[in-house]
């Protein structure tokens, strides 16, 4: 402080904000404006956020007591659901948080296909929003091998095969990512050691997901960009509040599975120990990868089923360029809204479908729900955006009508 | 996209035994006190359903999970414990002249397993290996309903069925045809509580039982919920009524 007083009064802030501009960075979040129109569907991406933050705190302390070993992995969460404090409520916090993180993520996705979220000059956001979407999925998949109970194993072997149906090369492909010659200890390991570290990277790219967000700040139901500073509020307090409202309805809904339903949206198969000498009756993915499970099985042949299921994903980053229009809320495309929902519906069914075995009239069905899934986006999305009348836009955020 | 294959066969599904799903009898529904958001154990009911474990199905099933110590979370006095704990012995060692030994169980052992392999429990038992029963509940669809079930479900096979040798015909099991024997029979446990020993009572009182094997701090779970959500309710009003205010001067 020596130097600091022949100046006016240096503040321990002044100093550090000189060197670091950390003060100014932080100024810069309760300042940001938002637009003061948004609904309550714009909660889920901060969602995401606890939710993420949530799945890595649980997740070190599993850590601290998970035993990534063929021969001990099962018994080492049996010991954490029964002699470590709390245990209990880590595991099932870290369980049943991965799938409230998906619905968080999935609301967030259908809310800015909804709103055209990634029209310009957002497109890098989306973007980056998916590349966060795929890295989840990869994370949540190989979570779910850990505790290896039987489930764990066969979704482990079913999914890792799906890479031998690459040509020429696919088998070794397999086995290098088996590091062996099945799923074993050292996939295990692998996994648990790439578990670890995706999140690390899903926080980055959260990051760049943000910054790119920042720069045009957010869409808003009317899909009109910002025009004056009266259309917009401060971050803070307004939307901070309002986040709180919303973590308070989605904690209560994650409580409830935590406390009264935590096996629900898991398999009871993966309470027996993984035994490679027998094969479940039926091999189902966690519900989140339902859809994408109901695309690969759609397709009469393994390569022809693995790459439109990686295209299901894939397509998602065409869509600023398939869906054209100019204007984005479908509040003001009475077609596109329509189809909108006809879309959600087809998710869901192929949801549904994908959980059911692979016989009968749910292959047929099955089918049809993987057709209309690309057709929406390779057809219908562009033809209606040439031919549909949107209605007429309201002049700002801030005009009535 | 070809859908014109549409008979083709789906090769994915070589991975997916696809096996058709047979007419597996629905379980019962019984209504037991750990249902639900204030469900407890009966611990009455789990040292009967103990006793029921230990004089029949632990004859052929471990549950390897549980300590013997961890009887007394449902009642038992430690004295009591000890003394059932003594009963088995364990392998220990080596000690100082570097030789393993036997003695008797501790409450911090695991309970006794009644065969020291699968190899074993297949040659003791016509091939088939009774599983582990730690966490049988969790482990089927709506287990306790499944295990209450498929005790009290033994029938004679209906006309025209074959059931093959060595095995019970029980309509809940996946196939109807199970290697297990039907463990239970009338007055088969001496109850000291004065509770009927038929065998729907005693197939409850072991569901109860393998129930809290399998999720100990279940009651814990609960009562903490109850807490934890009525936090969260007034959390959320607060915040509510916070937004509300703050967002009262944007027009």
């Amino acid at each position: 402080m020596a130097k600091g007083e022949n100046k006016k009064k240096e503040t321990i802030v002044d100093w550090i904000e000189y060197r670091l501009p950390i003060f100014s960075f932080l100024r810069h979040l309760g300042e940001y404006r938002t637009p003061k129109n948004l609904n309550y569907m714009w909660n889920f991406g901060s969602i995401a956020g606890i939710a993420l933050v949530i799945q890595i705190v649980t997740g070190i302390v599993l850590a601290m007591h998970y035993s990534p070993n063929d021969a001990t992995a099962f018994s080492s969460v049996e010991y954490i659901m029964r002699n470590v404090n709390y245990g209990w409520l880590l595991r099932y916090i870290h369980a049943v948080g991965a799938s409230m993180f998906f619905v968080a993520v999935y609301i967030h996705i259908a809310r800015g296909m909804y709103y055209g979220s990634y029209k310009s000059p957002r497109e890098l956001v989306w973007f980056f929003g998916l590349f966060i979407f795929i890295l989840m999925m990869a994370t949540a998949f190989m979570g779910y091998v850990l505790p290896w109970g039987q489930m764990s194993f066969w979704g482990a072997t079913v999914i890792t095969n799906l890479f031998s149906a690459i040509p020429l090369v696919g088998e070794s492909v397999v086995r290098w990512l088996w590091g062996g010659f099945s799923v074993g200890d050292a996939t295990l390991n692998r996994f648990f050691a790439l578990h670890y570290l995706l999140p690390f990277v899903i926080v980055g790219v959260v990051i760049i997901h943000i910054m790119a967000l920042h720069v045009h700040g957010s869409n808003n139901p009317k899909g009109v960009e910002v025009q004056s500073k009266n259309d917009t509020v401060p971050f803070h307090p307004y939307y901070t509040v309002k986040d709180f409202v919303g973590f308070g309805v989605y904690f209560l809904v994650f409580a409830y599975f935590v406390f009264y339903q935590p096996n629900y949206l898991g398999h009871p198969d993966n309470y027996i120990e993984s035994n490679p000498m027998v094969t479940p009756e039926h091999i189902v993915p966690e519900w989140y990868f339902l859809p994408f499970y109901a695309i690969l099985r759609a397709i009469p042949s393994k390569l022809g089923g693995v790459v439109m299921m990686f295209s299901g994903i894939l397509v998602l980053f065409a869509l600023p360029w398939l869906d054209h229009s100019k204007v984005k809320s479908a509040s003001y495309r009475p077609l596109f809204r329509v189809m909108f929902w006809v879309f959600i519906f087809d998710v869901i069914a192929l949801g549904y479908l994908g959980g059911q075995p692979p016989e009968g009239i749910y292959v047929f069905l099955g089918r049809l729900a993987t057709a209309y899934y690309f057709t929406h986006f390779m057809f219908i999305l562009p033809f209606v955006s040439r031919y549909e009348k949107p209605l007429p836009l309201p002049k700002s955020i801030s005009s009535k009508e | 996209m070809s859908l014109k294959k549409a008979i083709a066969f789906i090769v994915f599904t070589a991975f997916i035994s696809s096996a058709s799903a047979s007419n597996v009898e629905k379980p019962k529904e019984t209504e037991w006190p750990f249902d639900g958001i204030f469900g407890y154990f009966d611990k009455q009911a789990i040292q009967r359903g103990f006793k029921v474990f230990k004089e029949v199905c632990s004859a052929c099933h471990s549950i390897k999970y549980l300590e013997y110590g961890n009887l007394t979370k449902v009642g038992f006095s430690e004295a009591e414990v000890k003394t059932i704990a003594a009963e088995y012995n364990v392998q220990d060692g080596p000690n100082d002249q570097g030789d393993m030994f036997e003695r008797p169980a501790r409450l911090t052992d695991y309970f006794h397993t009644p065969f020291a392999n699968e190899q074993a429990a297949r040659a003791a038992n016509n091939g088939a290996h009774p599983p582990d029963l730690s966490l049988i509940v969790k482990a089927r669809e709506d287990g306790a309903n499944y295990i209450h079930s498929l005790l009290t479900g033994y029938q004679d096979p209906p006309e025209g069925v074959e059931v093959p040798d060595g095995m019970h015909y029980n309509p809940y099991f996946p196939n109807h045809n199970i290697a297990m024997t039907p463990p239970l029979t009338a007055g088969a446990v001496e109850y000291t509580d004065g509770t009927e020993d038929s065998i729907d009572q005693m197939s409850k009182d072991v569901v109860m039982f393998l129930q809290w094997v399998a999720e100990p701090k279940m009651e814990e779970r609960k009562i903490l919920g109850i807490k934890v959500m009525l936090y969260l309710f007034i959390f959320t009003i607060v915040f509510y009524l916070a937004k509300k205010k703050i967002w009262s001067d944007v027009k």
